[in-house]
């Protein structure tokens, strides 16, 4: 195990490495942030000075040099908009975007698990086939517009809830959260409700597949001839078989659902890193672009990470193919 | 249906028959038509369209926000309302569907021919090659597309050329490991051991032998992906970061309406929105089609 494990680490930060390279030159290597941070009327000697302040005036190889020997002490550069450190902007905005990914995750179950056992426990009835319909929608549809649907529908036209920004928030051991009380919560949903569309999709699939393998199964025969309820059989018996691979699928999306709320975040102005991100990108603040970026990159590699080993904690045939192989 | 004989009835080609196959559903009809319909519309859209939107001397100002049914000011009918600058959202939607749909296909295309390219010579070549090009893949899946293709544009900048660039390096991992996948079982069929040992060069045992019995699973994919990619775009549109102000594309015309939401102005952002997703779906659903009729073991 121990093996597996060092192996593993060690091909996780080869990843980060890699990604950091390929980061960093894409977005060094293109444009040059001094035309837009000067003052239109400056002369060529103030656009060098900047350049010169901002370090962009060294060569590639050199900043890139740099970039390594800072980043490997926590300090992924400052901003050229802010002047505070890139690092510093993502971490204030995080709690905001995490917020957003974990109430869109819970509500995706909440959506998802009851219309898929549903389509799995009557896969012929019509309402089966509508919900899924519905969540062939929700796969293909682009997310965005039905964002802006939904803030024409209850925003506007119907004025219940706000149409963007974030709410009042409460300090939760010192981390701003807006979830705690009714007004935050009334800015959550609706950006929340089209973050978790397309993850409602995703479980209700995978619920309506587990569904219809678990009815099949012994067990469900068994508790049937036991003279069990079906209400009991279905809530206590198939739900709890079918959570494993939803549960499982949903920890390994949520990397991606915090990737996705850049779009979610810019239809509802939301102010998480998502929306800094697409700012930045209009502003070349690479520095803060780089930030993001290696900030997703190892969030991403962090949750496979813990799957993987989880996996081959629990069933030791993963550790032994990797060994061989 | 399902069931359809696999054997070949003689003078009826299996091209026929797939044909008769997909059409036995009149939904089939349906789908098909409103494609064949859409395409037509993107390809003659400089035609069709009341105005050139992008012609400034056709535009008035003072046409500006008109909703849907108004009059223009030499008495022209806007049908679908005009935009701030007072182009008809007819128009300009005729013309987006022309850039969204263009942009969808030619990246898919090209994304398609070289993922499978790659993903066919993995699987023949085998050994180190086939692990290497396969960790890149999944390494590469492991990430969301959106993600990697915002990158890659704040790399690029803004351009039709640039936003199909982007696609293609996002696609191409998708038909690399469903061609693979596919490769792997056809590679140790008969017809390929006679190629072998027939001693054929190996560019053709790849690509006359093995590519073209992968083809079936790659065009559904490749459909469905049309569409992927097409909602791709818009989406980076949205964000700015895609097609240029210049060249608008559907996901531009939303994002160009999405201030004038809040004031009510729905007509900007809904009408551009409901023709993407009227592209959308009936791609997808031509895409079920086809996966019913080109594979029948995943049919449901």
């Amino acid at each position: 195990m121990l093996a597996y494990l060092i192996r593993r680490v060690g091909q996780a930060l080869l990843v980060i490495a890699a990604m950091a390279t390929i980061v960093f030159l894409s977005i060094y290597a293109v444009g040059n942030p001094v035309d837009i941070l000067a003052n239109p009327n400056a002369d060529a000697k103030e656009m060098a000075e900047i350049s010169a302040r901002l370090g962009l005036d060294k060569p590639l190889w050199e900043q890139f040099g740099l970039f390594v020997w800072n980043a490997l002490h926590g300090d992924l550069g400052r901003s050229f908009v802010f002047n505070e450190p890139a690092l510093k902007l993502i971490i204030q905005r995080m709690p905001a975007t995490l917020e957003l990914a974990f109430v869109a995750l819970i509500m995706s179950i909440v959506i998802g698990i009851p219309l898929g056992v549903w389509a799995g426990l009557k896969p012929d009835a019509w309402s089966s086939r509508t919900i899924m319909s519905g969540s062939i929608l929700g796969f293909s549809l682009p997310n965005f517009w039905i964002g802006l649907m939904l803030i024409l529908l209850f925003a506007v036209q119907l004025k219940w809830l706000p149409s963007g920004g974030r709410g009042p928030t409460t300090n939760l051991f010192g981390i701003p959260v807006s979830f705690l009380s009714w007004e935050g919560l009334r800015y959550l949903l609706l950006p929340a409700f089209t973050l978790a569309l397309y993850k409602a999709a995703l479980v209700i699939r995978l619920s309506r597949s587990g569904t219809r393998e678990a009815v099949l199964q012994d067990y469900v025969r068994f508790a049937r001839a036991k003279g069990l309820s079906p209400t009991r059989i279905v809530l206590v018996h198939v739900l709890k078989n079918i959570m494993i691979p939803v549960v499982t699928i949903l920890g390994l999306e949520l990397g991606s659902m915090i990737a996705f709320a850049v779009v979610t975040e810019t239809v509802f102005a939301y102010p998480g890193m998502g929306k800094l991100l697409i700012d930045s990108i209009g502003r070349l603040d690479r520095p803060v672009i780089v930030a993001y970026l290696m900030m997703v990159v190892v969030i991403f590699v962090v949750i496979n990470l813990i799957v993987d080993l989880l996996y081959a904690a629990l069933d030791p045939r993963v550790r032994l193919q990797e060994s061989e192989g | 249906m399902t069931d359809a004989p696999f054997i070949l009835d003689r003078g009826e080609s299996l091209w026929r028959q797939r044909v008769s196959q997909f059409f036995a559903k009149p939904s089939a009809y349906i789908s098909f038509g409103l494609l064949v319909l859409l395409l037509l519309i993107a390809v003659f859209a400089p035609w069709i369209a009341p105005q050139n939107p992008y012609d400034l001397a056709q535009l008035d100002i003072m046409d500006g926000r008109l909703p849907p049914g108004s009059k223009s000011m030499d008495g022209k009918t806007f049908w679908l309302g005009t935009d701030e600058q007072g182009r008809d959202m007819l128009s300009a939607i005729l013309y987006g569907l022309r850039i969204s749909l263009f942009v969808g296909v030619v990246s898919t295309f090209f994304a398609c021919i070289i993922g499978a390219s790659i993903g066919v010579f993995a699987a023949y070549k085998g050994g180190k090659v086939e692990s290497f090009v396969m960790r890149l893949v999944d390494l590469q899946l492991s990430f969301p597309a959106i993600l990697i293709a915002l990158v890659l544009l704040a790399a690029f900048g803004r351009g039709i050329d640039k936003v199909i660039i982007a696609l293609i390096i996002v696609q191409w991992a998708y038909y690399a490991r469903t061609v693979r996948g596919n490769a792997l079982v056809e590679r140790n069929r008969d017809y390929m051991e006679a190629a072998r040992s027939l001693a054929l060069p190996r560019s053709r045992i790849l690509f006359s032998h093995l590519l073209p019995n992968c083809l079936p699973p790659l065009i559904v994919v490749a459909t469905v992906q049309v569409a992927h990619a097409i909602a791709l775009e818009a989406t980076l549109s949205f964000l700015g970061v895609g097609v240029p102000v210049t060249e608008p594309s559907l996901g531009m015309l939303i994002k160009n309406g999405y201030d004038y939401l809040m004031s009510g102005k729905y007509w900007i952002s809904t009408w551009p929105g409901l023709a993407l997703v009227l592209a959308i779906v009936v791609i997808n659903l031509v895409g079920d089609r086809l996966r019913d009729v080109l594979n029948p073991r995943l049919a449901k």
